[in-house]
């Protein structure tokens, strides 16, 4: 972490719990936990409350879809952070390694339908080029996704291009598998919360 | 559908109006990618277009010109929510025009 605030600058309360999770989980504390703790009151608890809904919301799109989403746009950011801690997510709920690591790998080729395709084609020009426009969303609509789970994907992406800039700005140390497998049997037994 | 409007909402409304120890003017210059000189342009310029760019030397420059690590952890989440935010309501206004009845 570039800012030692973010590392070691929590309450004592905060720092209680840390060594609690370290106790339970036999891992280290992520260094997302670390920055969503860390005066939780300015980004922690109201981006939690973006991510939770975005992510586990009512949604046409499974929770599985969504953090394939949430793991394809930090690719797309080239924030291997996020990226290796949302495939694992997405590899848990799909229960489908391959699933993931092809779409991440390619997702024009990838054997996925074609909606959830389309969806990501948009979301891929809309990260790299910071724009879409009508006609990219015609052709999402055209491939039979709704207006609503337009909405739902957009969604997963405003949290995704958040995150992913601060992990990669802070500097997030990247742990190994088992840290991340750890992570995601947490967020989907709990979500974002 | 989830909704995450007034989450969002709540979120830059905390950010930019909230107490800190940047200044409100300093987080909204953050947010709207603008005002700032070197060395703190640069940073905010690599977190809003290529945040995987941001190297040790980059948060060092920020904090020799002055800045606490409290102003800079601000100032970043800032600039990442602004630019995040502008291509949420890119797509969704092209999303309204696409589905706009003629």
């Amino acid at each position: 972490m570039r800012l030692a605030i973010l590392d070691n600058g929590h309450s004592l309360v905060t720092k209680a719990l840390f060594a609690l999770i370290r106790a339970a989980s036999r891992q280290p504390v992520l260094d997302v936990i670390k920055l969503v703790k860390y005066r939780a009151d300015f980004y922690g608890v109201p981006m939690q409350g973006v991510t939770q809904e975005a992510m586990r919301g009512p949604s046409a799109w499974s929770v599985a879809d969504r953090e394939l989403m949430a793991a394809f746009v930090a690719k797309t950011n080239e924030c291997e952070w996020c990226t290796k801690a949302h495939a694992a997510v997405a590899e848990g709920a799909y229960r489908d390694g391959a699933r993931v690591s092809t779409v991440l790998s390619d997702f024009e080729t990838a054997a996925i339908e074609e909606p959830l395709r389309a969806t990501l084609r948009m979301l891929c020009k809309l990260t790299r080029e910071h724009a879409v426009n009508a006609e990219d969303m015609r052709a999402v609509l055209a491939a039979g996704v709704s207006r609503d789970q337009i909405e739902d994907a957009l969604a997963v992406c405003f949290s995704f291009n958040t995150i992913g800039r601060l992990a990669d700005a802070f500097g997030f140390f990247l742990p190994g598998p088992k840290v991340f497998e750890a992570g995601a049997k947490y967020l989907l037994a709990r979500g974002y919360r | 559908m989830s909704d995450i409007a007034k989450a969002r909402k709540a979120l830059v409304t905390r950010i930019l109006e909230g107490d800190g120890t940047a200044s409100r003017g300093q987080r909204r210059a953050a947010f709207d990618h603008t005002g700032f000189a070197e060395p703190l342009n640069t940073l905010i310029d690599k977190v809003t277009k290529q945040a995987y760019r941001v190297t040790d030397e980059d948060i060092a420059a920020a904090k020799a010109s002055g800045l606490s690590e409290d102003q800079i952890f601000e100032i970043v989440v800032c600039a990442a929510i602004g630019q995040a935010a502008r291509q949420h309501d890119t797509a969704l206004a092209a999303l309204e025009a696409a589905t706009k009845k003629e």
